[in-house]
């Protein structure tokens, strides 16, 4: 049995919800702003954004990142772009269907208010974005450009070269800067958070360590806004950065937070593939690639043959094959399940056999070099850099890797947690991607979040809470600091014989093929004990170096390897409960004939928040039943 | 696959800010040309952490050569051998069987060690902050097309908008200037009619902040555009120092 959660959607239609609610929200006194502190974790879009707009109202914001400087949050690292509903190429887009495409994309298990609302501020986004100096592409008119992206029909997608989140984020970074310079916003870098303190049930501060001299620090506030990214390196391979990490997440899921779909994982099609086991992490290839790339593997297993020596008839097109409507520009789900098939059947190609052909052959004879050369010139001089093949000579080689956590901390329409006073902004929380997002949706949601979202909600919580001031010096405090000394000394104090790496590939290893691309009951079941038993040894034979007084870079990834050891059994705990396939989930006992996934609307149509427990029947399931007034249910079809 | 390789690793290792540091001499076997430098770092640390040494400290996150984290001084040059390439994207094939590599931090007194290979550039931060932004707070927006930029315009801004931060061109420089960072920013800004009302406040504030942190001037040595990751043009410089002397003329001073 589980208990049913309200996501405190407001009333009315669909169009007008996000406007009546800004037009009823209560507002603070514009001289009491200075008088809250707020507490922002992350320095991403979500982050960035959230800590420039609440200090231009008048907010006293303190903002914490673990990297050396705000701007080198992994936002930085998008490459293809950011959708708005502008409408400028007049193609027909519209806000209702960037809302449908959003929908539809999320496979149907995201909340139809969130998503509109996302629409709706998109517009904005863009038109502050370039007011900030954010040089996206134009065309000689000096007019704004558009590409269409993943499939759409449209041409929605704003872009800068292949670096839109990085201008995005120095955009956001340098109007966090300017209230810096106001004296509005105070940066703490190199600060991890290790915990969130709860004073009357209310989120009133956090504790932080300093990575550079190894002080656990404590910090008070009126309310607590967690922008802190997804969890994608729970499989340690993935193309998020390698401080990228879910600890303050999971921290605030230990207090009281529920965790919402945290089963929904996406795993991008385009990866440059591992080359050995000394890998590190993997690097994505924009999508945007398969505009003009062919996806094949040679017909017939065991085929060793150079990729030039393989005749057309020996070699299988496969996206072409099975999805003539779409063919190579099927979403990002159903493009990596079938290079994983491809791969299964025993025809992947080069040294590992873990990889697909990704071919520029024909677009080059029929377009020339010169205009894949403007177009994706950057992306080949990338590939060339690391495996040391021109792309232009030989096919590409690629293959799926974990990109993009659509679960997250669950949070209700005003982007606020099961704790008061816990906000979660960004990839961090679950909200608007159902179980599979849209390319060029992870930015306009994060800066949506950020710039126009909160700043309307958390103001509504703040008016409406009494504030009495809390002494970082308290209890609660005392408490949270407490615990966090005492699990960073367990760490250091295990001394065993296997590294905080090792153990980490090992958990990689164990997700990726159990609750990866495919999954089903045995597997999920199988993980589960594996990942228990895993954790257990790990706090007793992990061994970790040196001490806490420094700058000790094998200590902030044993804490966080730890708390992936405890997300990772909930991934597959709910990944079993999920008895459908939908988006990035994919069970393989719910699929048609022809390998289609099958998802069950009567039963599943609903978020998984789960509670945290240490009690003997596991973490406690909730429902967020997902009302769909506007949108018909439907199954995906890109045949 | 690839021929296995041994490499020779003499890295700078420094306990903080006040300690004295000291070249530590290592090998690492097993290496193949897939691998990137940071992966032999990695593999190098493994063995330090199962021997029950310490581990060499260096800043690494996003590994493709975006996020500016990473940098140290290979064979004496920042990032490495390879053009425009961060040092997480150099890969191994640049190497030989048996080569020495010497790999130090970013050296400037404005850039203070924090560790072995960890460097403090908070002072790139602060540069920013004295205004190397646009100032319109959300919601001021007007229209994203109500203003029209030539496209050679933003081409040239973006030029110099992909500056990853890393520092480079401050360890690069025989006077550790931090030019073609301030410039990067200002030339990003002053292309653009967004930036255009601040541009005479903005280049004079950064340019005063460069020197408070304790960078030195540009001597055009172009050091910095050679090693450059993003290959960002020393033209940022000139042109910083025209809006420099525009702004100086314009305000009488």
């Amino acid at each position: 049995m589980h208990s049913v959660l309200a996501s405190n959607v407001p009333p009315g239609r669909l169009e007008e919800k996000w406007d009546n609610y800004k037009s009823r929200v209560k507002l603070v006194n514009p001289a009491n702003k200075r008088n809250h502190t707020v507490l922002i974790v992350g320095t991403g879009l979500a982050g960035a954004s959230a800590a420039a707009t609440l200090a231009e109202l008048g907010y006293q914001v303190k903002s914490f990142c673990i990297q050396d400087s705000p701007r080198r949050a992994h936002s930085i690292a998008a490459q293809g772009g950011i959708n708005a509903a502008k409408n400028y190429p007049n193609d027909g887009d519209t806000i209702w269907r960037l809302f449908y495409d959003t929908i539809k994309g999320g496979d149907y298990r995201s909340r139809e208010a969130n998503v509109y609302r996302l629409a709706q501020v998109s517009n904005e986004i863009i038109d502050q974005c370039v007011a900030q100096g954010v040089p996206f592409a134009r065309e000689y008119g000096g007019l704004l450009d558009n590409r269409s992206f993943g499939g759409a029909q449209v041409s929605r997608t704003f872009y800068a070269r292949g670096q839109t989140g990085q201008q995005l984020l120095l955009g956001a970074y340098q109007a966090m800067s300017r209230q810096a310079a106001a004296g509005n916003v105070k940066m703490f870098s190199r600060r991890e958070m290790l915990d969130l303190v709860l004073v009357d049930g209310h989120a009133r501060g956090i504790v932080t360590r300093n990575l550079v001299t190894g002080e656990i620090e404590r910090y008070s506030g009126d309310a607590v806004l967690l922008c802190t990214g997804g969890y994608g390196n729970v499989y340690y391979l993935s193309t998020n950065a390698k401080n990228s990490n879910v600890t303050a997440a999971w921290r605030c899921h230990r207090r009281g937070a529920y965790f919402a779909n945290p089963c929904f994982t996406q795993i991008h099609p385009t990866c440059i593939p591992v080359s050995g086991d000394y890998q590190s992490k993997l690097t994505l290839m924009s999508e945007s690639l398969r505009n003009d790339g062919r996806v094949w593997v040679p017909k017939n297993p065991g085929d060793e043959r150079a990729p030039n020596q393989i005749p057309e008839h020996d070699r299988d097109y496969f996206l072409e094959r099975r999805y003539p409507a779409f063919g190579n520009l099927v979403p990002r789900d159903v493009a990596s399940r079938n290079a994983k098939y491809a791969c299964d059947e025993g025809r992947g190609v080069g040294d590992t056999h873990l990889a697909v052909y990704l071919d520029f052959q024909n677009s080059i004879e029929r377009l020339g070099r010169q205009r894949i050369e403007e177009r994706y010139g950057n992306l080949f001089e990338m590939y060339e850099r690391i495996t040391g093949e021109d792309p232009y000579q030989v096919p590409m080689r690629i293959y799926p890797a974990v990109h993009y956590t659509m679960g997250g901390l669950w949070v209700d329409y005003e982007l606020m947690t099961t704790i008061p006073g816990l906000f979660v902004l960004g990839e961090a929380n679950f909200s608007d991607h159902g179980a599979n997002r849209l390319g060029a949706s992870a930015l306009m949601q994060g800066l949506a979040d950020g710039y126009f979202i909160i700043p309307y909600t958390l103001g509504n919580y703040l008016a409406g809470s009494k504030m009495a001031g809390v002494d970082p010096s308290g209890d609660a405090f005392s408490e949270a600091e407490t615990e966090s000394r005492s699990r960073i000394d367990r760490l250091l104090s295990v001394q065993g014989n296997k590294t905080v790496t090792e153990y980490h590939r090992e958990l990689g290893s164990i997700m990726w093929d159990d609750v990866g691309m495919s999954r089903n009951e045995d597997g999920l079941k199988s993980a589960m004990g594996r990942i228990a038993s895993l954790r257990e040894e790990y706090w007793q034979n992990v061994l970790v170096p040196g001490d806490a007084t420094y700058h000790n870079k094998y200590l902030e990834f044993a804490g966080r390897v730890a708390d992936f050891l405890e997300l990772a059994e909930l991934m597959a705990r709910d990944g079993l409960h999920r008895t459908e396939s939908c988006g990035g989930h994919f069970r393989e006992e719910y699929q048609t004939p022809d390998g289609e996934a099958v998802r069950n609307d009567d039963l599943m149509a609903y978020v998984a928040a789960w509670e945290f427990s240490q009690e003997e029947h596991g973490p406690r399931m909730h429902a967020e039943y997902l009302e769909f007034e506007n949108v018909r249910l439907t199954t995906r079809s890109y045949k | 696959m690839s021929d296995r390789m041994t490499i020779h690793l003499s890295v700078w290792r420094q306990a903080g800010p006040e300690s004295s540091g000291a070249f530590e001499n290592y090998t690492v076997n097993d290496v193949n040309e897939h691998m990137s430098f940071l992966e032999v770092l990695d593999v190098l640390n493994e063995t330090l952490i199962r021997k029950g040494e310490l581990p060499v400290e260096f800043d690494h996150d996003c590994r493709e050569g975006i996020c500016g984290a990473c940098g140290v001084v290979i064979n004496g040059v920042a990032h490495g051998p390879q053009k425009r390439t961060a040092s997480c994207q150099l890969h191994m094939r640049q190497f030989k069987d048996g080569d020495t590599i010497v790999v130090e931090p970013w050296r400037a007194d404005a850039f203070p060690i924090i560790r072995d290979l960890v460097v403090d550039r908070s002072a790139f931060d602060r540069i920013i902050e004295a205004g190397g932004y646009v100032s319109v707070s959300t919601g001021n927006a007007p229209d994203a097309n109500a203003v029209l930029v030539p496209k050679d315009d933003v081409d040239r801004a973006f030029d110099y908008a992909s500056c990853i931060g890393c520092g480079a061109c401050v360890a690069a420089c025989p006077n550790a200037s931090a030019s073609l960072f301030t410039a990067s920013k200002i030339g990003h800004l002053a292309l653009l009619p967004q930036g255009d009302p601040e541009r005479s406040h903005r280049v004079v504030a950064m340019v005063d902040q460069m020197q408070k942190e304790g960078f030195g001037d540009c001597s055009n040595h172009a050091e910095c555009e050679a090693v450059c990751p993003k290959g960002i043009s020393i033209s940022s410089i000139a042109l910083m120092r025209r809006e420099y002397m525009k702004s100086l003329v314009s305000s009488g001073g």
